[in-house]
């Protein structure tokens, strides 16, 4: 039997004390040699950083994925809150697949947003499906020491791409 | 120029007459408010204006986002589900269960599944750094909870207090009706929720934006618990019965369509 969902609302401003965990930008575990950093700021449709965004990662890779770390297993699950200046940072294995599934809680959102992180730019058919301009902005750029950027503009100039599941 | 209730009132009401209009030339019913919310003002810079990109199971099969986490005994304490019992002291306010089910489009139980809550206090309070609201703390109530859902039936249940309504800045004399938090997950990382439960007849349902967001009547009303009395537990709480039902795609609904 089908039942129509429960709509959705915003996270609101006052998630801080709720929905951040220990550790819950650390999906691999401490030390780990091949770990990668994911790290990104989110902005608004002004260009201004968002402070109050609660962004989620998912890549499973054969975890069950889990809140709680013991600090030795790595988990495909991954949330951090922006800090004062829209940053976030997460600490993960590089995926199986060529991208980070993301998904973007904020005030002010009223509905969250699903978008990817894409650490390897090879052919894919969601990017290739993309103009070029709309497609460079699922891309992970490295920078130095197994560092990935990717910044999530949420409106307006260089506007991220976000998913729709149907 | 100070933005009043009154402007609020007739922004929601243009937004509430076009859907009405939608929905009598055929358009399908609207379950989820729009991003672009303009009455919610907050939202005015933090919608996207690009279309999404549609995703379906037929141009990615594989899709890492069909699966999701699935979370167990080691994420949650037995303690976690009783807001009022996480201080030494009983905290003030109204004690309340809430209960109900998480399922999936097609009514099935979503099981062993991640449930959080968080809430205001009884006097409409949170304990973050960023409310000023100038009512007091209540040092016997965080409002945070969690749980996972039953193995048989997908059910849950917390006790709590009753949270207050509260004052916020989107307009002049706006406030919150009272509310609680949820966040959801179910098989798939596509079926992630979060939304706000509200209690019945709350006389602020009208004024409030953030609710009115959800400008389709059916699904506004499926934001509203109702009381339940068979809940209710003599000397101790009042009960309130509140079903969550997730959208989205599954990899179970995959195998199961083929």
């Amino acid at each position: 039997m089908t039942q129509l969902p429960t709509p959705s609302h915003t996270v609101g401003p006052f998630y801080g004390y709720a929905l951040p965990f220990e550790g819950g930008g650390d999906m691999a575990p401490p030390g780990h040699p091949s770990a990668i950093t994911l790290h990104g700021c989110v902005y608004d449709g002004a260009g201004a950083p968002v402070p109050d965004a609660l962004i989620e990662f998912w890549q499973g890779d054969g975890t069950p994925g889990s809140l709680h770390r013991n600090g030795v297993d790595f988990t495909g699950f991954g949330r951090v809150a922006t800090d004062g200046a829209g940053h976030w940072t997460v600490h993960t294995l590089a995926p199986k697949a060529p991208y980070i599934s993301v998904c973007v809680f904020a005030r002010g959102l009223t509905h969250h947003l699903f978008t990817r992180a894409y650490v390897n730019h090879g052919p894919d058919a969601l990017l290739d499906a993309l103009a070029a301009d709309r497609r460079e902005t699922l891309l992970a750029r490295q920078g130095s020491d197994r560092a990935y950027r990717f910044d999530i503009r949420l409106q307006g100039e260089g506007e991220t791409v976000f998913l729709e599941f149907r | 120029m100070t933005l009043r209730q009154s402007d609020i009132d007739a922004e929601v009401s243009a937004i509430r007459e076009a859907y009405a209009k939608a929905r009598a030339g055929g358009a399908p019913a609207a379950h989820h408010p729009p991003r672009d919310y303009a009455p919610y003002r907050s939202s005015v810079l933090r919608h996207p204006e690009q279309p999404l990109f549609a995703v379906t199971a037929s141009n990615a099969p594989e899709a890492v986002e069909l699966t999701g986490p699935v979370f167990g005994p080691a994420d949650v304490t037995e303690f976690d589900s009783d807001l009022t019992r996480q201080h030494t002291g009983e905290p003030l306010g109204e004690r309340i269960t809430v209960s109900g089910r998480l399922l999936d489009s097609h009514g099935r139980p979503v099981r062993g599944q991640l449930i959080e809550v968080w809430q205001a206090n009884a006097s409409g309070r949170y304990p973050h750094r960023r409310d000023q609201h100038q009512a007091p703390l209540d040092p016997n109530f965080t409002g945070a909870g969690r749980m996972l859902t039953s193995e048989t039936d997908g059910s849950y249940s917390f006790t709590t207090i009753r949270p207050g309504a509260y004052p916020w800045r989107n307009h002049e004399n706006a406030w919150r009706p009272a509310h609680i938090h949820f966040s959801l997950f179910g098989t798939a990382f596509t079926q992630r929720l979060i939304t706000q439960m509200y209690f019945p007849g709350d006389p602020l349902f009208a004024y409030d934006p953030i609710l009115q967001s959800v400008t389709d009547d059916a699904a506004r009303a499926r934001l509203v618990a109702a009381y339940d009395h068979s809940l209710s537990r003599p000397e101790f709480s009042l009960g309130y019965r509140w079903d969550i039902v997730l959208d989205g795609p599954s990899a179970t609904w995959i195998e199961e369509g083929r």
